[in-house]
């Protein structure tokens, strides 16, 4: 790889399993790729499934730097495509990284066109009384914390492929042909729930692991994740590919269609969800205890669309809780069941607890209450299953990517717990993933939401120990010329 | 502002040794920056006053540690003098989630005497979002004095804001040389409607100020024939870069 910016820059291979120097990470991996300077990346490769690339540099990769990868398996998958088409998301913003960045440092809520109003106050009062009202801002405003966080960088265009909404990218199907999506989210900051309405989406594998087939309605596409889902339009019409960002202010859109030029109908945006005081960590205990007026305020909606279908990987009583647009599935972490596990189920040699911390009204993100700048490394010995205990403390959803070790994440299905490379962690939830330590070298661990990482929710991994071939010293091994 | 250059690039010096050179991982730089300008504003009194007001800051720092230079002043354009024009420049630090303590100087020169101010000063932000900065002042005359400004913003949508905001200034002894005297001796109270038509970059606002002296402060006012309370109608912009 030349780079023939003005900058350093570098690029890291999203999910596949390297050795440690060819991993992309400035700084971790490598010095980085100075400008005019050529690196050649060389690693096996020993997986196949749906990934993506970015670059790791500066805010590169929220500028545009970034592409897909498909790796064909060996032998044929364990399921029936006839077509094959990459579904890229992105929310390009006018704004550059760096400017975002400034303008999050300067005012936390820069980017924050949601915020409850006036008028919210006044429709709240007469849907819930006046002192439920009070009581409900009074709560938010004794945290200063706001229902509304739930998309901190706004006023972005949702991508597909790189075509916005109007340029409607399109993929070409013949009736009864069985369609392979490969859903990719490559936005800096903005979770999708993806639906196609009219077709029910098989969900095949996840993060490039193939997943016992699990039907749905709709999944949310969170930052970093992928899922190739088979879709199978019987009919001779066009179908909108719909994914309206988590926050509801913008949606992306592509078509599925016979031929070039046919269009669905682009349906409407629900309503934007609200954070609930469960979002905010207060369990139920704590809730029980609280003001019954508090939980008046409270959107009832969410808690009765809670208590049709709990999702154990959202705070009970949540406002975030995906509900299918049509009444019906919405994929669940809990629903994904690995098709071949990667590894020998065993008991976890040690648990780390990495609490996900940060001060929204400072834009510091950090783990442990500690940013990247000022931490010691995570320190793993080569073959140890470590199991991570995520806490997050934080009113955000973060999408926790460990590079070049799979995180098998606990469903609960024991040996059929799926191995993914991101896992999200909903606000006021404890997720647990276990890793077996099988690549020596060092690694970055992060939320991969990139202005999170950027102002440190981010660690060094260092693996000790393992086969010797594997330096530390990157450039001992680098391919730079 | 003349003197000011001196500290500023001392103050600027000693803070880039300060501050780690090292980024992230990621390259990118831990030093920010912003300006602000609260109030920039054209001032019509009751009683035909016209005035350019203007209260605003800039910050260079890391989240840590930021230098702060604040800036405030009152411009008669009927007779062309500054009434009140203040430069202060402080270093500032968190002390907890929502609050930061600043410690530095202030430069107060407007017509007549100037004062020099060793000042220290807390902002944050208190329960149910209300903005607040307060300094107390050591002048080299040896006279205190401090501070308090409060703010709120009203969402009547996510683009037109009402912000109502008070000012109070207050001494502890009275420095007749600059005509003040001791106790509250003003307050202002100011209401603003903005309304943000280029991201938060631009906000044009109309609003209403009322200004009122107390005490010996009232008194020195009244005495060059002044009003020691006025209203004002007040048209101009909130800016931040």
């Amino acid at each position: 790889m030349t780079n023939n910016l003005d900058e350093s820059t570098s690029i890291h291979w999203h999910g596949l399993i390297l050795p440690f120097q060819m991993d992309g990470v400035p700084k971790i991996s490598y010095p980085g790729i100075a400008p005019g300077e050529t690196f050649t990346y060389k690693f096996p490769i020993i997986q196949s499934g749906t990934y993506w690339f970015h670059s790791h540099s500066g805010f590169q990769e929220p500028d545009g730097a970034y592409g897909s990868i498909v790796i064909e398996p060996e032998k044929r998958d364990p399921f029936r495509f006839d077509k094959d088409y990459v579904v890229q998301f992105t929310d390009t913003h006018p704004h550059s990284g760096k400017r975002i960045f400034r303008n999050l440092k300067m005012s936390a809520d820069y980017y924050n066109r949601q915020q409850q109003t006036i008028g919210d106050f006044f429709s709240d009062v007469s849907k819930n009384g006046l002192k439920a009202t009070i009581d409900d801002r009074m709560a938010w405003g004794d945290m200063r914390m706001m229902k509304t966080d739930i998309e901190d960088v706004q006023g972005f265009t949702p991508l597909i492929n790189g075509k916005g909404p109007e340029q409607n990218w399109t993929g070409l199907f013949e009736p009864k042909e069985r369609i392979r999506l490969r859903l990719i989210n490559s936005s800096a900051m903005t979770y999708f729930d993806v639906r196609i309405p009219g077709l029910k989406m098989t969900v095949v594998a996840a993060d490039g692991n193939n997943v016992q087939p699990v039907t749905v309605d709709e999944l949310r596409l969170g930052v970093a994740e992928t899922y190739d889902v088979i879709v199978r339009p019987m009919d001779d019409k066009a179908y909108t590919i719909f994914g309206a960002s988590m926050g509801r202010t913008a949606y992306a859109r592509g078509t599925l269609a016979p031929r070039e030029g046919m269009v669905a109908d682009i349906p409407d945006m629900s309503k934007a969800p609200l954070l609930t005081m469960a979002d905010m960590g207060m369990d139920h205990s704590n809730m029980k205890g609280m003001d019954h007026s508090n939980m008046k305020g409270m959107d009832h909606s969410n808690m009765m669309g809670m208590e049709q279908e709990k999702d154990s990987f959202y705070a009970n009583g949540s406002g975030l809780v995906p509900t299918a647009a049509n009444g019906g599935k919405f994929l669940s972490y809990a629903d994904l069941k690995a098709q071949k596990p990667l590894y020998d189920d065993r008991e976890a040699t040690r648990e780390i607890e990495l609490r996900l911390t940060g001060n929204m009204e400072r834009y510091i993100w950090s783990i442990n209450g500690v940013k990247y700048e000022d931490a010691d490394p995570i320190v793993l010995q080569y073959g140890e299953r470590v199991r991570f205990k995520f806490v997050n403390e934080t009113m955000m959803t973060h999408p926790m990517h460990l590079h070049g070790m799979w995180s098998i994440l606990d469903v609960g299905a024991g040996k059929w717990d799926p191995a993914k490379h991101t896992i999200s962690v909903a606000p006021g939830t404890t997720v647990y993933s276990e890793t077996e330590v099988d690549a020596p070298g060092q690694w970055a661990f992060h939320c991969h939401l990139s202005f999170h990482m950027d102002a440190g929710m981010f660690r060094k991994i260092v693996v000790e120990g393992g086969p010797k071939s594997a330096s530390l010293n990157p450039l001992d091994k680098g391919e730079l010329q | 502002m003349i003197e000011l250059k001196k500290p500023l690039l001392t103050t600027a010096f000693s803070l880039s040794l300060l501050m780690p050179v090292a980024g992230h991982a990621m390259e990118t730089s831990n030093i920010y920056y912003g300006v602000q300008m609260e109030e920039f504003e054209y001032r019509y009194g009751e009683g035909g006053e016209k005035l350019f007001a203007f209260d605003g800051d800039a910050f260079i720092g890391t989240d840590e540690l930021k230098l702060r230079w604040e800036g405030s002043g009152e411009l008669d354009l009927n007779v062309n003098r500054f009434e009140s024009l203040s430069n202060q420049l402080a270093l500032q630090t968190p002390i907890s989630d929502f609050w930061d303590i600043k410690g530095g100087v202030r430069y107060s020169s407007p017509q007549g005497p100037d004062r020099w101010y060793a000042v220290v000063g807390l902002s944050g932000l208190a329960p149910q979002w209300i903005e607040v900065d307060t300094h107390l002042f050591l002048s080299e005359k040896g006279k205190l004095s401090a501070d308090l400004d409060i703010e709120y913003e009203i969402l009547l949508t996510n683009y037109l804001t009402l912000t109502p905001s008070a000012n109070i200034d207050a001494a502890f002894s009275s420095d007749r040389e600059i005509g003040v005297g001791s106790g509250i001796n003003s307050v202002e109270a100011g209401l603003r409607l903005s309304y943000d038509v280029w991201d938060r970059i631009l906000s044009p606002y109309v609003g209403v100020v009322y200004e009122r002296k107390f005490g010996q402060t009232a008194n020195y006012v009244e005495a060059e024939g002044e009003s020691a309370d006025i209203w004002y109608a007040v048209i101009g912009a909130k800016l931040m870069f």
